[in-house]
This record gives structure tokens, C-alpha cells and sequence, in this order.
């Protein structure tokens, strides 16, 4: 392992007028690392993650990426067009909503392949044959590379999401409640996945969930924010066994028991 | 000269033509990139060709001979209509051979007789986005040129071979220009993307509707889209022209009767012609006839 982190962000705050968004925020993410934000609705987590992957804009605060040479960059000073280079390669986003991270009427194949025509590969054969690796290692059958995403489960869909996010070999992606919205036998198959991928990629990725179970499986270290701040940070076995912050203690003891 | 006395030479104001003129000139030190401009209302519904009207209205001066084609013919609707427009406001010559005229305005083909130098060729463009049915967004598809983010091109591309076997698209074939910018050829056949490769004239492109001109100056590279295993190949015929036995242009199907019965005719009526006053003669061609069988197209440009 290398003894850099990967990412470094640093007293990152952003404000809507007079409200808070986030608050201070600091922490380093290592490669390989996976950090899981939790929090109630209206915490932070989101604006958290869109901040770092530089879809938001934040009022204050810094952050610098680790690029693949070597060198930080601060995020916040990169041209707009190395930011969407940085993103449609080295990162990767998964949304909730596999709608809003996907293209819906174009096929699954066309999909998975974007990202490798946008950085320039121009061969038929060759994107195809990626396109049904990938979608094998997300457990979609062969037979669906033409079909359109609108003709998918949630399940699949959300499956379809993370491997056009992969493609690319990404470094670092942001997840923001990925198993949102899933029954649970479908939920415990893609945190199946997630970590399956993760630990084979060695990816370092941030989590935001409100589900603890998930970031218990998928995480090695949480940050819990309440009001935009972050109230209690550490490994996760440690914050969920033995949660200090009085915050987190009501998390935890809110877990429904079956 | 007393009918045209009401209007300004060539009906736009000379404030107009030189909003224009500008848009043209940015157009052609920025090949392939689309200048807005503050299109105006013309006496002619959008869509049957508002910004080449525009455009041509703006370049033609009193010693211009210009011929208009629509979809290849200069006896439909469209054609003869904006030619006698520009007889009656500017009073300039008009014709129908593609040799003699020094602005040819065109609605979805390139004519088959090669362009020389200092000839001008004006699009009508309906939709000058290429990427309008991948991104509906005109705020993300202006960031995606401006960062030369094409990937989505590509795209469109690779569903046509999933679904067909083979790049489906056959007109409004996209093309890249000067290695930069890509760009919508308005829907011309894709036969005729070739002929804009290098093409020693100049070629302008109007959208009304849409307020965009682009330009292709001469001798630019115009590169259609395709990809390394499946290049981009134009249509090809399997008869000759039934009137005028012309093989490598581009022909359209001309129905005969309700049995069945069809033929495949030049669409570049002035080649057509030539050819047959030339000797020329398809399998089809009456023994002593002047006229040319295509029947009239009158539906709007889309």
C-alpha cells in the first residue's frame, strides 16, 4: 500500500444563503478505503458528496485528488473541463436513482460502452466485448446487452449503473444510497457485489447511506453527521459497537431489531 | 426596377445583413461551430428553409447568379419559389445549371457536378445540433463542444450497428471538421458527405428556427464518424438512372403506377438533364422528350 492518501479534504463547508449545507468537514480517504457518511435526512450527506465530486461548488474549504501521476491537485482550482475528464474516467458516480445515471433509451451495451468512446476508443468489437465482460461480472446475462435500461428491474438497473461507472477502471467512486429503494433479498445480492468488486478493484469509495446495515457491510471507516457537521468518525465496527456521541448512540439504538 | 422599389436590394435591411455577414465570418474562422445570430421573420414559414434565405440574402450582391435546388430538383415548390423571391427583390440572374451559378442555396443535397473555386453553397438547415436527440439539454450540448466531449456521438453510432448490423444512419450523417468541431450536415444523403471533404467552395449553413449559421471554408477536412471495424461506406445503387444511365450519383425511387411499378431517377434534376441533352439515354428515357418525369415534392423541410 502506498503511504499517501488519496484524497485530502480539508474545513469544507457549504452554505445555502444562511443555511448550512456541511459544516467543516475534514478527513483523508486512502486507497482501497471505503468510508460510509450516515446520517438522518437533511444531515449533510448528500451536498457532503456532491461537494467532493465536484458537482456542487463549496463556499469554503479545500480538496486534492491524488491523480494518477502522483501529484495532488486541488479540485476546487481544476478547469472545468479537467474536472469532467477526472470524472468520466478516474471517478465514478452512482446515483440512488438509476435513471438519473443512466442513459434510459439507449441499450445496456451503448451504456457501458459511453464511457470508452468518450475517452476515445473507437472500435466496435473491442467496446462490445468489454460491454458483455462487465455486464457478466454484474450478473446481467449476455442476451440483454440490447435492451434498453427501461426494460430492467431496480435491481438490474442499479447493477447496469455501477458497471458504466467501472469500465474505466476508476480509482475512486461516490455512491450515494446505492441500494436505495431495493427489496432486501436484491439489496443483500448488490452489497454482495459492491464488496465483491471493491476488495477484487481495490477501489476507494465514499458511501452516503442512512442504512447503518449497509455501511456495517461495505465500510471500513464512517463519519455519522447531524446538521451538517460531523459528530462522531472512526472504524466502523468501533462507531457502531460503541458509539460515543450522544447522536450516535439514538442511531444506533433505533435499529429495528426483527 | 419599380416593383423592387419597396425593398431593400435582396429584402433584408442593411443593419440585418451585416449582423449576418458577421455570424458568416465567425462561422468561417471557427469551422463547424455553431454562431447564434438574431434570425429574423421572413415572409415564409420556418422550415422551408428561413436561415439559407437569410444567409443568401446577406452575401448576394447585383452581379450574383444563383440557383436554388430542393432535394436535388430546381423545378419543386421550395426552388422555384426563393428563386423567383431573389429575382423579384434582388433582381439577380438565376439558372439552373450548377456550373454557371456563383451561390447555389440547397435544401438536402449537393449537386453532382463538382463545385469549383469561388462558388458558395447554402444549407438549409432544420436541426443544427448534431447531439439534439442524444442530449435534449442546449446548455449541456454547448459545454460538450466547447470541451470537445463527443463520446456521445459515438454512441448513437454503436446503436445503430447493435440494433441494424451496420451504421443505420443514412442522412444527417455526422461529420467532424478541421479535426474539431462535429457537426450536422443538415440532412443530406450521406452519399454526399464526401463531396464536402476538402470541397474548393465555400459551404454556409443557415437555421432559422434554430438561429445558427455554421461554415465550412474551402479546402477544410470534413471527416464523417465512424469507427475502426465498421468505416463509414455511402449508399449504393444496384441500376443505373432510368432516363440519363448516370452510375455513382445519388438516384430517387419514382413511383409509376399503383401495380408496382417504380424507377430510380437522378435527384440532381440539372445533371439529369445535362446527361440526356449530352445522349444519354436510360432504359427508361422517352425516344423525344424535354421533360423530366420527377414528380413534384411538396412537403415542408422537416
Amino acid at each position: 500500500m502506498t503511504d499517501e492518501p488519496l484524497l485530502r479534504v480539508s474545513a469544507l463547508s457549504k452554505f445555502y444563503g444562511s443555511r448550512v449545507g456541511c459544516e467543516n468537514v475534514t478527513f483523508d480517504l486512502w486507497p482501497g478505503e471505503v468510508l460510509a457518511v450516515v446520517g438522518e435526512s437533511g444531515s449533510g450527506k448528500t451536498t457532503l458528496l456532491n461537494c467532493l465530486s465536484t458537482r456542487l461548488l463549496p463556499s469554503s474549504g479545500t480538496a486534492s485528488y491524488r491523480m494518477r501521476d502522483g501529484q495532488f491537485r486541488e479540485l476546487y482550482r481544476m478547469s472545468e473541463a479537467e474536472r469532467r475528464f477526472l470524472m468520466r474516467t478516474d471517478w465514478g458516480f452512482v446515483h440512488q436513482n438509476p435513471a438519473d445515471g443512466l442513459r434510459m433509451t439507449v441499450s445496456a451495451g451503448a451504456n457501458v460502452g459511453e464511457r470508452l468512446m468518450a475517452v476515445g476508443d473507437r472500435h466496435y468489437g473491442k467496446i462490445r466485448a468489454t460491454a458483455v465482460d462487465w455486464l457478466s461480472r454484474v450478473e446481467i446475462d449476455e442476451d440483454r446487452i440490447d435492451d434498453e435500461p427501461r426494460a430492467f428491474s431496480g435491481g438490474m438497473r442499479q447493477r447496469l449503473q455501477i458497471a458504466r461507472n467501472l469500465v474505466t477502471g476508476p480509482r475512486l467512486v461516490f455512491m450515494d444510497e446505492p441500494t436505495g429503494g431495493l427489496d432486501v433479498s436484491v439489496q443483500a445480492r448488490l452489497l454482495d457485489l459492491l464488496r465483491g468488486l471493491v476488495t477484487d478493484l481495490g477501489l476507494a469509495a465514499i458511501v452516503v447511506t442512512h442504512d447503518l446495515a449497509v455501511a456495517r457491510l461495505l465500510s471500513q471507516r464512517m463519519m455519522v453527521m447531524k446538521d451538517g457537521r460531523v459528530v462522531e468518525s472512526g472504524l466502523t465496527d468501533r462507531v457502531l459497537d460503541d458509539p460515543r456521541a450522544p447522536y450516535t448512540q439514538l442511531l444506533v439504538s433505533s435499529i429495528l431489531q426483527v | 426596377m419599380t416593383d423592387i422599389a419597396t425593398y431593400n436590394f435582396a429584402y433584408l435591411d442593411e443593419q440585418t445583413k451585416r449582423m449576418i455577414r458577421r455570424a458568416i465570418l465567425k462561422g468561417i474562422a471557427i469551422p463547424g461551430y455553431q454562431v447564434p445570430f438574431a434570425s429574423r421573420e421572413m415572409p415564409m414559414p420556418y422550415g422551408w428553409g428561413t436561415g439559407g434565405v437569410q444567409v443568401t440574402a446577406s452575401i448576394i450582391g447585383p452581379d450574383d447568379v444563383l440557383k436554388v435546388i430542393d432535394q436535388g430538383a430546381d423545378d419543386t415548390t421550395n426552388a422555384v419559389s426563393i428563386r423567383a423571391f431573389f429575382k423579384k427583390v434582388a433582381n439577380v440572374a438565376v439558372t439552373t445549371e450548377t456550373a454557371k451559378a456563383s451561390i447555389i442555396q440547397t435544401r438536402h443535397r449537393i449537386p453532382e457536378h463538382p463545385l469549383s473555386a469561388g462558388q458558395i453553397l447554402v444549407y438549409q438547415v432544420p436541426i443544427p445540433e448534431p447531439l439534439r436527440f442524444l442530449e435534449p439539454r442546449e446548455t449541456e450540448t454547448r459545454k460538450m463542444h466547447a470541451l470537445e466531449e463527443y463520446g456521445l456521438m459515438h454512441v448513437k453510432l454503436y446503436e445503430d450497428i447493435a440494433k441494424h448490423g451496420r451504421i443505420a444512419t443514412t442522412y444527417a450523417y455526422p461529420v467532424k471538421v478541421e479535426g474539431r468541431y462535429v457537426m450536422d450536415p443538415s440532412p443530406t444523403p450521406k452519399f454526399d458527405n464526401p463531396k464536402m471533404h476538402r470541397s474548393p467552395a465555400l459551404q454556409l449553413f443557415g437555421a432559422g428556427r434554430e438561429k445558427r449559421i455554421y461554415a465550412v471554408p474551402p479546402f477544410t477536412d470534413v471527416v464523417s464518424l465512424d469507427f475502426e471495424d465498421h468505416p463509414f461506406e455511402v449508399q449504393t445503387f444496384d441500376q443505373p438512372c432510368a432516363l440519363c444511365a448516370a452510375e455513382n450519383v445519388y438516384l430517387d425511387e419514382v413511383i409509376l403506377d399503383d401495380h408496382g411499378g417504380h424507377m430510380f431517377v437522378c435527384s440532381d434534376t440539372d445533371h439529369c438533364e445535362k446527361r440526356r441533352a449530352d445522349g444519354h439515354r436510360g432504359h427508361l428515357a422517352p425516344e423525344t422528350s424535354e421533360t423530366h418525369s420527377t414528380p413534384e415534392k411538396l412537403e415542408p423541410a422537416q
